[in-house]
């Protein structure tokens, strides 16, 4: 098939271009939006290539209508991705719920900038963190990736694809505005470079019946699509394994809400990415996630050139989180420092993963402006 | 004669038997429309499995769940924004909205306005009964004034929308309105919406004696179709009624029947242009 830009070779594009290409390599073929600072440019370049590809590419009213609009793509069918920032996010909450309610596969970008409200639109910030997990209503888990570098970007996007295909779940790819408006050497792989996960389609019609079961006893039901004569009812109410709503039945919610939780925490370790740096020997150890990580590591080197023994742990998933792994460091190190751009959500996590066998300390940097190396260095050296 | 199967036959071949009773209280009125609407689907012989019915949240938009299709019951007043999604997936499903009056005017206002302007390829069945009875008798952006919800419980303050008209003005393909006592046009509308492309709206006034009728002493439906007699006013009588005349008065019949492309249409038609301005295609 015919690509609208060039495949197999790399080329220097700005992360939001990047995490459209992805898209569209990762096989997506639906996008629905709203315009909005920093992450028009995705939209601007899915409204430029789906049309090219057979895909659609449509501007909503709003972010809400945005969110549902993939969702309904997904049930006929389609890959679906929508991309927006803080503002646009907020509202995107309810109907994220819903598709982990009903174990819809959808990727939703949040290009972070400064807030809360209008607050920063141009500059990068990492105060969504917190939304990203927890930000719809009622008991839920999803996976949320995020990029330090706009290869990164690229990849993640992809695999933001792969995830939600296969385990029928949203994925929030978490970026900024740095990266998204930041140009880099990006290497575009051929189609057949890059591995494709595509969702579970039901086997028989035994498993049609069963759009919320567990038939494969991996948590994850294969998905009945719209349009080939399963007649699936999907709803966000609580149902039982066959669809119907049970909406008082406190055994069936609990079964339902907890296989949600299950079908990703059972699998965490493969969806959990990290990237370990100069850790082995470590008596201090930075763990940071998205565009910080890139002043973390050149931090970590300076304080090796000063003789500290420091380390990075960067964090590419950022939920479901490790905390076993966090505690095993917490136990290595004398410290972790988390240099993050909000006024401190990682750092909760990091924290908690710590258990008290470390002490943990903050790097907050607000205001729309990453983190100098310099800036750990010198906390961390006092 | 066209209506010749009964109601049983319609139950049996449309309905899922496992969600059945329904919630609805006695005397409602979406039953009735479910079956004009169920009625329309067989007597054009439709196919089953290529059509699927949206809604959102509320007494109607339950009905998904009781008829034997695809169904995606999502959230309160977004139907019409899924519909865009699927729609434009896979443009060879029929798409039903089954929504009531507070989920689309009120809290989905805006994407039942753009889903319009868009000609989204969909028809929407409208169960208008002038309150939210699912939470209880709360007004809506329907309520006429004066009349009471246990939040206006001395009589509704503000103006009502005219779904039927905000339709025709923001650009659908076919709209009508009928009440639940008006079947046979209820059920030819329906025919003609589910037979054209674009946005084809059709409201129905429907009883709601549980949460609405009670708290305005008209306790059953029948009090209510009574009313609705009284207040209704077929569109060809009211083009010859002044202004002063129509005060309060709502008008029921076809208000718009016209072929404008669709969604899907002059998306497709976009693709070619994209093909073409790229040089991908002649």
């Amino acid at each position: 098939m015919r690509y609208p830009f060039p495949v197999g070779k790399s080329d220097f594009i700005q992360g939001d271009e990047a995490i459209a290409r992805a898209a569209i390599l990762a096989g997506c073929r639906f996008y629905a939006g709203y315009p909005i600072t920093p992450a028009s440019e995705i939209f601007e370049a899915m409204a430029l290539y789906m049309p090219l590809v057979d895909g659609v590419s449509i501007q909503m009213e709003d972010e809400i209508a945005s969110i549902a609009a993939i969702i309904g793509a997904s049930w006929a069918g389609a890959k679906a991705m929508t991309a927006t920032s803080g503002p646009g996010f907020s509202l995107m909450q309810e109907n994220l719920g819903y598709a982990v309610m009903t174990e819809t596969p959808i990727v939703v970008v949040d290009v972070q900038r400064g807030g809360p409200s209008t607050g920063q639109p141009t500059l990068p910030a990492q105060g969504d963190i917190m939304q990203s997990i927890w930000g719809t209503h009622g008991d839920h888990m999803l996976i949320v990736l995020s990029p330090s570098t706009v290869q990164e970007a690229f990849d993640f996007t992809i695999r933001a694809f792969n995830l939600a295909e296969k385990y029928r779940t949203p994925v929030v790819l978490l970026t900024d505005a740095e990266i998204a408006h930041m140009r880099e050497r990006v290497y575009i792989p051929n189609p057949d470079e890059i591995e494709i996960i595509n969702r579970k389609l039901p086997a028989n019609e035994e498993e049609a019946k069963l759009p919320f079961g567990d038939p494969h006893g991996d948590g994850v039901p294969p998905m009945p699509i719209f349009g080939k004569g399963y007649r699936t009812y999907v709803t966000g109410l609580t149902h039982d394994e066959r669809g119907r709503p049970k909406t008082v039945d406190a055994e069936i919610h609990e079964r339902l809400i907890r296989r949600i939780f299950r079908k990703i925490l059972d699998h965490k370790d493969e969806i959990i990415s990290y990237e370990k740096f100069m850790l082995e020997d470590a008596e201090i150890a930075i763990i940071s996630t998205g565009i910080v990580s890139r002043s973390a590591v050149r931090a970590v080197r300076i304080l090796r050139e000063r003789g500290v023994k420091a380390g990075l742990l960067k964090l590419n998933t950022i939920w479901p989180f490790d905390f076993e792994m966090v505690e095993e460091l917490a136990e290595q190190v004398r410290k972790i420092y988390v240099p993050e751009m909000n006024l401190g959500q990682l750092y909760h996590l990091v924290k908690e993963g710590a258990n008290g066998k470390a002490e943990v300390e903050l790097i907050s940097k607000i205001g729309g402006e990453v983190h100098t190396p310099m800036e750990i260095v010198e906390r961390v050296v006092g | 004669m066209m209506y010749l199967k009964s109601a049983y036959e319609i139950r049996d071949k449309y309905l899922r038997k496992d969600m059945l009773p329904t919630i609805f209280c006695p005397g409602c009125g979406i039953g009735s429309v479910l079956q004009f609407t169920l009625r329309a689907i067989d007597d054009l012989g439709l196919n089953q499995d290529e059509i699927v019915w949206v809604s959102g949240i509320g007494c109607s938009s339950r009905v998904p769940g009781f008829v034997n299709f695809d169904g995606l019951h999502t959230t309160h007043g977004r139907a019409l924004a899924f519909a865009t999604g699927i729609k434009l997936t896979n443009p060879n499903l029929k798409i039903i909205a089954f929504m009531g009056d507070g989920d689309s005017a009120a809290i989905g206002g805006n994407h039942l306005i753009h889903a319009i302007r868009r000609n989204l390829d969909v028809t929407v069945i409208l169960i208008n009964n002038f309150t939210y009875g699912m939470t209880g008798g709360q007004v809506a952006p329907t309520t006429l004034k004066g009349l009471r919800g246990t939040t206006a419980p001395y009589g509704q303050f503000e103006n009502p929308f005219d779904i039927a008209q905000l339709a025709v003005s923001a650009g659908a393909n076919y709209v009508a309105r009928w009440t639940v006592f008006n079947y046979l046009q209820g059920i030819n509308s329906i025919k003609k919406a589910l037979s054209k492309e674009g946005f084809t709206l059709v409201e129905f006034l429907s009883p709601c004696p549980i949460s609405f009728g009670r708290r305005n002493r008209m306790k059953t439906a029948p009090e209510l179709i009574r009313w609705y007699q009284k207040i209704t006013v077929p569109l060809a009588k009211a083009k010859k009624m002044s202004e002063e005349e129509l005060e309060g008065k709502i008008v029921i019949g076809e208000f718009v029947d016209r072929d404008r492309p669709g969604l899907v249409r002059e998306y497709k038609e976009y693709i070619k242009r994209a093909k073409k301005m790229m040089g991908w295609e002649q």
